[in-house]
């Protein structure tokens, strides 16, 4: 794939398959994905809902909510197996190597805590910053509160929180959208991760307030070299922001490479559909074309390619027993379709 | 559009009614599908039904008077301990009656007065409630107001206060759990119809000429009536155990008629030699309750697993 | 501003008690019975003389507009008249007995709160559990028991079989206690008298666990089903992707959200506290305002039940009052 050093991969995903067991049968939420996230990569999984592709960063944290489960495959961060991993080390793992923003800042946030003190939470989970010396002096510890404080406030300028002594006192519902998901963004930031996993940060908000916080996520890429995974359905997204794209249907990979090579030669015929519902600005368009039906049960997934009743280029060979393999293509890229 | 020229105005109201007839068919097949999912509930619904066919046919399956008790029989035991007599299952109080027959007879007055207690309350509490939350104005302010005030007396005391104004006896208990019985209903039925009534389809109603009474009966109200049944369950084991309650205080059911709670109410006085007077008849209010709580919680569950009643 | 608000709420509380006072006025005056007549059925062959005098002095004599606003007016001086049977003023009487009754109502509230807690957020955590299963069942029965009756078996089972506990009282015969507060356990403690902490203690048990049964189980099902609520939400997620310890998670951010509803759900059961202390009272025989007003209204005794209806009304208004500041607390979405 490609010719940086192995060191440089953070987040290394093999064969990761992840479940639900329900009434009706196994939900197969994530089958067989592998990817790897070097340092300083944006990479974007996009799909439609209940493609996976927040099942699968709540998968790299282990936060999978029971009866779902880790069922197969390895997810390694820099090297290290997590499943090898106990819980307390994990703990240590979550919000401070990796962090996690999630989709709707309203209720992510806690709505009984001020803002500040919920940034405040993650220094104090990860000591960030150390508590004072002497069994006195740690009592009230005013020196470590003072400092703590300190950094709520550069986190929170960071993220373009205006005015932050008075934003961190303030409680959740008082803070616009925008303004949540910066303190979301803050608190993600408190830790200095090197993983960023952000699960559609930006569909809860506006367009206008999208391109803000995408700008955000951008500096926070370039100016602290964190690597960021970006959740999303919105192929537009991606395709500004991200390096490599991978995209997901029905809880499987079927195309992975460079955002060039994906947006401006996809070729897994679900890509293109995806491609196909953009409008473009300034192309003469009769229609925009949607993909036919629905999307798939995952309980009960058709045999072989999970694609193939929305696909227009379908075979007889698609459909036969037996999931479809990955094949890389020349160009490095990965594709899961029997077209090639 | 003027009224007279809708089209089949009369047809509307009663396809409408008829509507309302297969939902109510299809919400006890849902009930019976969900009941024999849960056989807890089942049994709870058993056991009730039990003691309603054991209340209505207690002449019956009993072979003693419930009053008149035979002296040299007093403070029997149970069949089971040694100095038992088959003929008498549960012993007999201190009046030589048969504490079986006076407990399932006991089971008249408390079914009847929880079933009716209870139903009354629905029926005054919906009644209001609807009207009030529909119209609001002046009658909302009052009874709203009334119902807060109502709620400022814990209820045993207030029952205890109308029984003390009116006397003893049934009808007179019942009263007194009516009294401060419908506001829970009241407010339920209110504040579910203030919700409706700015919804869509009440408005379309409207626009279409139906009356007022018609709208609230047609549409807002089935709306309602499932969290109206769920909570009038649950009530009527709380109402059996008031009943009870004042019963032990005298305020109830007046001896010599059976009730629970004053059969319990006698039997303190023999703690220490004939535990069995106090504690059988509790023992069938606690069975009872239990089962009406469990059969109403199994209802809330099936009809509305979000409601949250308490 | 919030003291503000406060101060109106206890304001508008003075109306609540006119009305409270106003109907409970109307309801003893329209009662049956002479109140002169059962006064003297007690003390036997009485002239008419006497009872015309006595009929003058507790004004039975005036208009009903006059009793009311010779009621309300002493009642705002905070003179609550004088109980007839009792042959005491009723603030007196009501002074007297209310620290047993509220030395009950305590004792029932923290026996419930103690164990309500843990198992609504142990049944919650562990759902479907063998903990969660049996708790549930018993909290069910815990609603379902009179408490005339749990009281009646929890006397039978530890007192009268097991010997543990006392039947009856408050206190062991011949213990003495320098009272101050009126409340045993409180007293004993401030004036070091450990035999009679020991003892009052004791005969504290049962009744507040009689009393309590009822409310744990409601608040342990309130609790849990919150919980259970508040632990789907996003931002416990959010709190175990930062890393925080589970124990937290649940005890801090998750608990914090589910009082909300829980605390409302507390506040009800004052009132049930407050009416459910009577029946305890007597099958305790626990001298408390309960048994005192129950008895009252048997004697048609006026001033005694306004007097002690008052004192419920209000402390029943007055809990409301702190629940509803206490939401405040939790809740930061919600201004008073």
């Amino acid at each position: 794939m490609d010719e940086r050093a192995p060191s440089d991969i953070l987040l290394e995903l093999r064969g990761l398959t992840t479940i639900f067991p329900t009434r009706r049968g196994v939900v197969r939420a994530v089958s067989d994905l592998s990817f790897e996230l070097h340092r300083g990569e944006k990479l974007g999984i996009v799909g439609e809902s209940g493609s996976g592709k927040s099942v699968t960063l709540l998968s790299i944290l282990r936060l999978v909510a029971y009866p779902g489960r880790i069922a197969g495959g390895e997810v390694r961060f820099r090297g290290q197996n997590l499943a090898d991993k106990s819980p307390t080390e994990m703990r240590q793992i979550r919000g401070k190597d990796v962090a996690m923003i999630f989709q709707d800042p309203m209720t992510t946030l806690n709505p009984a805590f001020r803002v500040g003190d919920q940034v405040r939470e993650s220094l104090r989970i990860h000591r960030v910053i150390p508590p004072s010396d002497g069994p006195l002096a740690r009592l009230f510890d005013s020196k470590r509160r003072a400092a703590e404080i300190e950094r709520v406030r550069a986190a929170m300028t960071a993220v373009g929180i205006p005015a932050p002594e008075e934003s961190s006192r303030r409680y959740p519902h008082q803070f616009s959208g925008g303004m949540q998901q910066r303190a979301l963004i803050a608190i993600a930031l408190s830790c200095e991760p090197q993983v960023l996993l952000a699960d559609e940060p930006t569909t809860a908000l506006d367009v206008t307030i999208q391109a803000q916080i995408m700008a955000l996520l951008d500096a926070i890429n370039r100016e602290r070299g964190a690597s960021i995974v970006l959740v999303t359905h919105n192929l537009g997204l991606v395709a500004e922001f991200c390096d490599k794209i991978i995209v997901m249907y029905a809880g499987q990979m079927m195309e992975q490479g460079t955002t060039d090579q994906v947006i401006q030669d996809p070729k897994h015929p679900y890509t293109q559909g995806l491609l196909r519902c953009l409008p473009k600005i300034g192309a003469r368009q009769e229609q925009i074309l949607p993909i036919p039906g629905l999307v798939p049960d995952l309980a009960d997934l058709p045999s072989g390619c999970p694609f193939s009743p929305r696909c227009d280029q379908v075979r007889p060979e698609c459909t036969q027993e037996g999931a479809i393999a990955l094949k890389a293509l020349p160009d490095g890229r990965l594709v899961r379709c029997l077209l090639y | 559009m003027p009224v007279e020229e809708v089209p089949g105005g009369e047809a509307q109201r009663f396809r409408r009614l008829r509507v309302r007839w297969r939902v109510t068919r299809r919400n006890l097949r849902e009930i019976w599908i969900g009941l024999r999912h849960r056989p807890l509930a089942l049994l709870g619904g058993i056991v009730v039904l039990v003691y309603l066919l054991a209340a209505l046919f207690a002449p019956q399956i009993t072979s003693h008077d419930p009053t008149l008790g035979n002296l040299r029989q007093r403070l029997l035991p149970p069949a089971w301990q040694e100095e038992g007599n088959p003929e008498f299952p549960l012993g007999t109080d201190d009046q030589g009656r048969d504490l079986l027959t006076r407990i399932i007879y006991g089971s008249r007055v408390s079914l009847a007065v929880g079933l009716l207690s209870v139903g009354i309350s629905v029926a005054i509490g919906v009644a209001l409630g609807a009207l009030v939350g529909y119209y609001r104005g002046l009658l909302d302010q009052i009874l709203s107001r009334f119902a807060d005030l109502l709620l400022a007396f814990p209820f045993l005391i207030f029952a205890i206060g109308v029984m003390a104004f009116l006397g003893p006896g049934f009808t007179n208990l019942i009263a007194a759990l009516i009294f401060k019985g419908w506001v829970e209903f009241y407010r339920l039925v209110r504040g579910e119809v203030m919700a409706e009534k700015p919804k869509e389809y009440v408005e379309a109603a409207r626009v279409v000429g139906q009356s007022d009474v018609a709208i609230m009966a047609s549409e807002i109200l089935p709306n309602t009536i499932q969290s109206v049944f769920v909570l009038g369950t649950l009530r009527v084991g709380f109402m059996i155990i008031m009943e009870a309650s004042l019963s032990f205080l005298g305020l109830g059911i007046q001896p010599p008629t059976p009730a629970w709670g004053s059969m319990v109410a006698t039997g303190r006085d023999y703690l220490l030699t004939a535990w069995w007077v106090s504690t059988l008849p509790g023992i069938a209010i606690v069975i009872l309750v239990l089962a009406i709580n469990l059969f109403g919680e199994g209802l809330r569950d099936i009809l509305d697993p979000r409601l949250k009643v308490e | 501003m919030r003291a503000v608000k406060i101060l109106e709420r206890v304001l508008i509380t003075i109306p609540i008690m006119f009305g409270v006072a106003i109907i409970v006025f109307f309801f003893m005056r329209l009662t049956p019975g002479d109140p002169v007549d059962i006064m003297m059925g007690q003390g036997g062959a009485v002239s008419t003389g006497e009872m015309e005098q006595l009929r003058s002095e507790f004004h039975l004599d005036e208009p009903l507009h006059v009793q009311l606003w010779l009621f309300l007016r002493d009642a705002i001086r905070g003179d609550l008249g004088y109980s007839y049977t009792q042959k005491q003023p009723v603030s007196e009487l009501i002074v007297e007995r209310l620290p047993a009754t509220i030395e009950l109502a305590v004792g029932a509230l923290a026996f419930s709160l103690l164990i309500a807690f843990p198992i609504g957020i142990i049944s919650s955590v562990r759902q479907h559990s063998l903990i969660d299963q049996f708790s549930m069942a018993g909290a069910f029965l815990g609603i379902s028991m009179p408490s005339f009756w749990l009281g009646i078996i929890l006397i039978l089972l530890f007192a009268v079989r097991l010997h543990w506990l006392p039947v009856q009282g408050r206190l062991d015969f011949g213990i003495d206690l320098q009272e101050i507060t009126g409340m045993y356990v409180v007293d004993s403690m401030l004036t070091r008298n450990w035999e009679a902490f020991a003892s009052s203690v004791k005969h504290l048990v049962l009744p507040s666990v009689t009393l309590g049964a009822g409310v744990a189980a409601i608040v342990a099902r309130v609790l849990r089903s919150s919980m259970i609520e508040t632990l789907r939400q996003d931002y416990v997620t959010l709190a175990r992707a930062k890393g925080q310890i589970e124990f937290l998670v649940v005890m801090k951010h998750a608990l914090r959200n589910a009082l909300i509803p829980t605390v409302t759900v507390i506040g009800l059961q004052v009132g049930v506290l407050l009416g459910g202390n009577m029946i305890v009272e007597a099958v305790f025989g626990w001298p408390g305002l309960g048994r005192l007003v129950v008895n009252a209204i048997f004697q048609r005794d006026f001033p005694l039940v306004q007097g002690a209806v008052m004192v419920y009304a209000l402390t029943f208004v007055v809990a409301n009052l702190v629940v509803d500041v206490l939401y405040t607390y939790l809740n930061p979405k919600i201004t008073l």
